[in-house]
């Protein structure tokens, strides 16, 4: 930008910039300006109100957080774990594999179960979608998509339908035929369009709507028979990479979690961002800054939420808008990716990229156990509707479901006395 | 009608200040409940519901849908 030669009138003190030079009087709406001509440029070209630059901006920004840091401590009487001092320990649990779905010809990204307890649908990089009945191992349904890594998949509530999408930027739904030779993939309806592609989708109450979450940073809430865009829920200011429901007794809120390290909770009727939480990691060494985001689903107004790639699961309470625990260990080095509450509420299952799932106390804030079995990390933990099964997708292609056995110990493994110990699982 | 989506990449550093700190300004005056009986209402919820939890105090072998038909050999 070239200043342009003007006649001065007055010299002195921008009101702008605070610096001497020759000022430009001008008139805006009858108010008289005295600015500097490179403020004047500033404000003409960038739409900045009188006194505002991005410095500014900044500066307000930063000490409303804190603020709103203040007013969040001023209710922090106690932790979680405080609380719960009386609940009784735990005992040991057993948690055994009970199915291993191999199918996927690559990384397992998504899972998710059916209502019916029984069946579940997963995607993969390979760009297939699978439908399995968890109890047989029966492939019911397998659909190729044109685009590869389709990184989420969401069952209808009715069982009749799931919806897929990835980086093709756009969520489809499958309508489930019970006739095993009709082409699915005829069938296929393109119900959201993003522009950049979907990480997350899950349909809400009904078959009739679905709520996406995407790359180019928004969340949107889909009718699936005309494909028209109900709500737009727009606050995140990077790539959206998670997102839950609420159960729908607790109204119709819903959480994402987004590479710009927040957690916010959204109001669907009304678009609005009612809440968010913002963490101060500086842990830049993760690749995939992100942050998970889990509504427990039995016990409303509970979030978890976690920075992937970071090992710490941090616990919210949404009522008292803070964070309640933090789920951590010096021993646990790798990120986790993917949470999910027991039927209680009261164990939180955690899967991490050392290939392992941990399972936490969720009011004691201590581990419980640790579950082995996948050769790669672990993409999705999910608890079937009932609470009776955990399913574990992961890159080494496969899925686990899990559930709860008698066993008989030999020895037992404890922390304090320092000694590994076998177990015997009764088959 | 149509609903225009703005990606955030597409807006200026002063936009998405200026986004973020109307929401701050929203969020300072929500309500908030201590948290001492927020804590109190999730450990009495999670108690409550802690010994239907299929997880942790387990099913019975009936009603174990994934119990026993795998592995085993039946000798003739």
């Amino acid at each position: 930008m070239c200043d342009q030669t003007f006649v001065a009138a007055t010299f002195g003190p921008c009101e702008s910039c605070g610096k001497a030079s020759p000022l430009m009087n001008i008139y805006i709406k009858t108010e008289a300006i005295n600015y500097c001509s490179f403020c004047v440029e500033m404000m003409a070209c960038k739409g900045l109100q009188e006194g505002e630059t991005v410095a500014s901006l900044k500066k307000e920004s930063e000490s409303l957080k804190k603020k709103l840091d203040e007013e969040r401590g001023k209710l922090s009487d106690i932790e979680l774990n405080q609380v719960a001092e009386k609940v009784e320990v735990l005992g040991p649990l057993c948690i055994k594999t009970r199915r291993v779905l191999k199918g996927h010809g690559n990384k397992v990204l998504c899972m998710d179960w059916c209502k019916d307890k029984r069946r579940l649908v997963s995607s993969s990089q390979d760009g297939k979608v699978i439908v399995w009945d968890a109890f047989t191992l029966n492939k019911e349904h397998a659909v190729s998509l044109p685009c590869t890594w389709v990184l989420t998949c969401a069952y209808a509530p009715s069982g009749c339908a799931v919806a897929c999408g990835g980086l093709d930027n756009k969520c489809s739904v499958f309508p489930l035929s019970l006739d095993k030779n009709e082409n699915l993939s005829a069938k296929k309806k393109s119900v959201a369009m993003h522009t950049n592609y979907v990480s997350g989708c899950t349909f809400t109450s009904s078959d009739m709507q679905l709520l996406t979450s995407s790359g180019d940073g928004t969340c949107a809430l889909w009718d699936v028979e005309s494909g028209q865009l109900l709500q737009s829920f727009h606050g995140h200011t990077a790539d959206v990479l998670s997102l839950d429901l609420a159960p729908s007794e607790t109204g119709n809120t819903f959480v994402s979690g987004g590479c710009d390290k927040k957690a916010n909770v959204w109001d669907m009727r009304s678009g609005q961002n009612v809440q968010s939480f913002e963490t101060h990691e500086s842990d830049i060494n993760c690749v995939n800054l992100n942050y998970y985001c889990q509504l427990n689903p039995f016990v409303s107004g509970l979030c978890c939420c976690m920075f992937t790639g970071a090992p710490q699961c941090r616990f919210y309470d949404l009522r008292a808008d803070r964070e309640v625990a933090i789920y951590q260990k010096d021993s646990i080095i790798f990120g986790a990716s993917t949470v999910d509450f027991s039927l209680s509420g009261r164990l939180l299952f955690a899967g991490y990229n050392d290939y392992t799932i941990n399972l936490w106390d969720t009011l004691k804030g201590t581990r419980v156990s640790v579950l082995f079995g996948h050769e790669n990390r672990v993409s999705r933990v999910r608890v079937s509707p009932d609470g009776t099964a955990l399913c574990s997708a992961s890159w080494d292609n496969t899925l686990r479901v899990m559930s709860w056995s008698t066993m008989s110990n030999i020895l037992f493994y404890t922390q304090r006395k320092g000694c590994c110990i076998l177990r015997l699982f009764s088959l | 009608f149509p609903v225009l989506i703005r990606m955030a990449r597409d807006m200026s550093d002063k936009e998405i200040l200026k986004m973020e700190l109307d929401q701050l300004k929203k969020e300072v005056s929500t309500a908030r409940t201590p948290l001492a009986a927020n804590c109190a209402q999730t450990v009495s919820m999670v108690e409550e519901l802690f010994p239907n939890d299929p997880l942790i105090k387990g099913v019975s072998d009936e009603k174990n849908p994934y119990k026993g038909d795998k592995g085993g050999c039946t000798v003739t």
